[in-house]
């Protein structure tokens, strides 16, 4: 047994209402650099619905995941590394900008300067690529709320899994949004495929970053990656992915997506899994397995023997004592309520799904039922096999039976809840149906429904005994890599050449001085920007407005 | 006139090579990279690039055997005259025909797509046409040493012999001076783009990722690798860089 740490995350969809602002504070804080205007660590889409890039779901076409040989091996479904190495002058797989979308803005100077006129001046779209005016054909949610509907959605390829039939009966019935991140798998293809092993998975806490210096541009790890969750920086020429906000979870901040989430319907914390049994797990023969196999190849963090041998490991106590403490444990083995995104790719994703019970709420509501009657809501999830085979195609390779479980331990939380806030008598046999107990009940309803912040976000500070140094050293982190920080601005070689400047890691001391310095971005001082990185959701981040003359002749 | 060009050009492109390839290590790790256009633009990309990548590999083994190996070897294995000057002439024609016709086509597609035409840094463009220009110049020495277009030429009698005097730091200049005018053009050509490797796209060439075929795929990595950084202990004293564990 190798005992490995990683942080995970899990979102409960049920929670989500679509308004993108986990994608908007990511982008602000991480891709609002030249080269990445189309990139979205963070997006979120509308299900059913094409995604972004579009259609990135259908491995047959775009060939991002591992496949299982006959042998029984796993082998990168782009093929082995003598066919990846000779497809290096050309990635054939590779998504078009129109894939994901031709990035735009908008002509405003011409509000301003347009010659006067009979008609109001417009302001053109304008490709931030070409700099031409352009038609907006496409964007990261073109088809947000199932706009465009049928005749976009039928595209969606787990949509094509459930059969023809369905699917008309299927648009009427739900839609649920699926905001999301990179998985930072447990057996990455990207990884994988990167030809310069530019790419690696911290040993540490599991976050798989792209190092800058390393990356020489070959590409093949927007390909190896199924959720398509690496990007290409075409200004740079290196890829780009997201990087979990290693600089804060350093520090135990949450993720800036995790932080500004408006439901706040993301957990964070740490999962020890045992490393040794992992390329087993993501080999088992069948598909559906590959959701209990992964269950499997995760460690409980009170077993004793367990926690000696992440000792062993030279895990710190700290870690240790998080991970017992962490909610996606909780939610993913005690509760088993969370699930993995799609986890027939192989990859062993890390960031995991609570599927969502709203449709099967909405359709008992619609029908003029008792929404909070268990009964009714059982009756419902047996009736509803669209909705059901859907999400069984998204979290379980197919597999309907753990979505149902999961689907009636939601359903049975919501109705004996109910009782309790009601004050009525509660009903044992609600939570005993679904193989909890009472007292597991309120927990997990403590968990899922307050949702407080200390219980989403478990993040150790392990780096605490580091972070004293660190404080010393003022910034030690900067060559880790991830996309770091650049000046905007061209070197003798092309976009973003020369030294990087360096990604500085907060500690607390310093983040404290930022929150109550006075410097930052105005006007005067474009080059820096507002920093979302450091912003712990609390009163304005530094540098969001100019700053307020003090003699008032602004 | 001959020492200059013959003895001390070569020197100094090499040295510029070895010393700019080491400098833009140091220095310019983050500008180190193909800087692929490939989003912009994929369908002439895919046609153009493997012409042109390929067709150098070949070429620059080519530029190998015929420099490096002397003819007495050739002859001793009993390939004759013709009959290497044929395999050269015909290997090196279709080679050199495909990296011209591949980066014909890279060229067109930088000058008419628009993003990619954007891309294109001037630092891109000068070395366009040394490349360009050391192609040409090749074919042209290629045919002419088979005495398609001109009287045949045998380099193997002046340029190799120069070549391989160079490392032996005992140029010998009379050699190549007899060379036709055609071979030292591209000579020097060929010289020029050796120069400019460090300083141009061109260095991807020195990151041909051999190593992939050998490594473990999954990557794992410490946090604080880097060996400058200290070593931090946890409560038990235990180093916690030993947490780097590689699969
Ligand atoms: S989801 Fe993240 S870790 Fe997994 S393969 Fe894609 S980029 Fe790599
Ligand atoms: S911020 Fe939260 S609620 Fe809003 S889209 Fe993102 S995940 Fe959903």
């Amino acid at each position: 047994m190798k005992v490995m740490a990683q942080v995970a995350m899990v979102m409960n969809l049920d929670k989500c209402i679509g308004c993108h602002t986990c994608s908007v504070t990511c982008k602000q804080a991480w891709t609002n650099r030249p080269g990445t205007e189309y990139v979205w660590f963070n997006n979120v889409e509308t299900r059913p619905g094409q995604g972004y890039p579009r259609t990135y779901e259908d491995q047959e076409r775009w060939r991002g995941g591992w496949e299982r040989t006959k042998r029984g091996r796993l082998r990168l479904k782009g093929g082995g590394r003598v066919r990846r190495l000779l497809s290096i002058f050309s990635n054939p797989k590779l998504p078009s900008l129109q894939d994901y979308y031709e990035p735009w803005t908008y002509d405003y100077d011409n509000l301003i300067n347009a010659p006067l006129g009979d008609q109001m001046p417009v302001a053109q779209p304008r490709s931030l690529i070409s700099g031409d005016p352009m038609k907006v054909e496409w964007s990261a949610n073109w088809d947000d709320n199932l706009a465009g509907g049928p005749q976009l959605a039928v595209d969606d390829p787990v949509l094509k899994k459930v059969s023809d039939q369905v699917k008309l009966e299927f648009e009427q019935t739900f839609m649920f949004y699926l905001p999301r991140i990179c998985e930072h798998c447990l057996n990455p293809s990207c990884v994988a495929s990167c030809p310069s092993g530019a790419m690696y998975k911290r040993s540490e806490d599991g976050i798989v970053l792209v190092d800058q210096d390393a990356c020489r541009g070959w590409r093949m790890c927007v390909t190896g990656c199924p959720y398509k969750k690496v990007y290409f920086n075409h200004r740079t020429g290196k890829a780009e992915k997201c990087t979990l906000c290693y600089p804060r979870i350093e520090v135990g901040l949450p993720t800036v997506c995790s932080e500004t989430c408006v439901g706040r319907l993301r957990y964070l914390g740490l999962i020890l899994y045992d490393a040794d049994k992992v390329l087993e797990a993501a080999a088992v023969e069948d598909e559906k397995d590959l959701y209990q196999a992964q269950l499997d190849v995760l460690l409980d963090p009170n077993d004793e023997e367990v926690v000696e041998a992440a000792r062993r490991e030279g895990i710190a106590e700290d870690w240790i004592s998080a991970a017992q403490r962490s909610p996606i444990h909780r939610l993913i083995k005690e509760y088993r309520v969370a699930l993995p995104l799609h986890p027939e790719y192989r990859t062993m994703p890390m960031v995991w799904y609570i599927p969502p019970l709203s449709p099967v709420v909405d359709q008992v509501r619609d029908t003029g039922h008792d929404a909070e009657e268990a009964g009714n809501l059982f009756g419902a999830i047996d009736a509803l096999r669209i909705p059901i085979e859907y999400l069984a195609e998204l979290f379980t390779a197919g597999d309907t039976a753990p979505v149902d479980a999961v689907l009636r331990k939601l359903a049975a939380m919501r109705s004996y809840m109910r009782d309790v806030n009601l004050g009525r008598e509660t009903r044992p046999e609600i939570p005993a149906g679904v193989g909890m107990t009472e007292e597991s009940m309120h927990a997990m309803y403590r968990l899922l429904a307050i949702a407080k912040y200390e219980d989403r976000y478990v993040i150790p500070t392990a780096y605490e005994e580091a972070g004293r140094q660190l404080e010393e050293m003022s910034c030690s982190l900067d060559y880790d890599g991830g996309p770091g920080m650049y000046i905007n601005g061209s070197g003798p070689f092309g976009e973003a050449s020369g030294q990087p400047v360096p990604v500085s890691v907060e500690t607390f001391h310093a983040l404290r001085h930022r929150q109550t310095t006075d410097t930052l971005a105005g006007p005067e001082n474009k080059e820096q920007r507002v920093n979302l990185l450091n912003w712990d959701g609390q009163g304005r981040p530094a540098g969001l407005f100019p700053e307020r003359q003090e003699d008032g002749d602004a | 006139m001959n020492t200059l060009l013959w003895a001390a050009v070569p020197y100094v492109a090499i040295a510029i090579l070895v010393v700019g390839t080491f400098w833009r290590y140091r220095y310019d790790k983050l500008g180190w990279t193909t800087r692929s256009s490939q989003l912009y633009e994929s369908r002439l990309l895919r046609i153009g690039s493997p012409l042109f990548h390929f067709g150098i590999l070949v070429v620059i083994i080519g530029h190998i055997i015929g420099l490096v190996i002397p003819e007495s070897w050739t002859d001793a294995m009993g390939v004759s005259h013709d009959a290497y000057h044929i395999q050269a002439l015909v290997l090196g024609a279709i080679a050199g025909f495909s990296t011209l016709a591949g980066v014909a086509i890279l060229i067109y597609r930088r000058r008419t797509n628009g993003p990619v035409f954007m891309a294109t840094t001037r630092n891109d463009k000068a070395m366009y046409v040394a490349l360009v220009a050391a192609i040409i110049t090749g074919l042209a020495t290629t045919l002419i040493g088979a005495g398609i277009v001109a009287d045949e030429h045998n380099y193997r009698e002046t340029v190799s012999i120069w070549f391989r005097s160079l490392f032996t730091l005992n140029p010998d200049i009379d050699a190549m001076a007899e060379a036709p005018l055609s071979f030292q053009i591209h000579t020097l050509f060929g010289l020029l783009l050796i120069a400019t490797i460090p300083f141009t796209r061109l260095v991807h060439m020195f990151s041909a990722p051999i190593g992939y075929l050998f490594r473990p795929y999954i990557v794992y990595r410490s946090r604080d690798a880097r060996p400058d950084r200290p070593i931090y202990r946890n409560r038990d004293g235990v180093r916690t860089r030993q947490r780097a564990g590689r699969r």
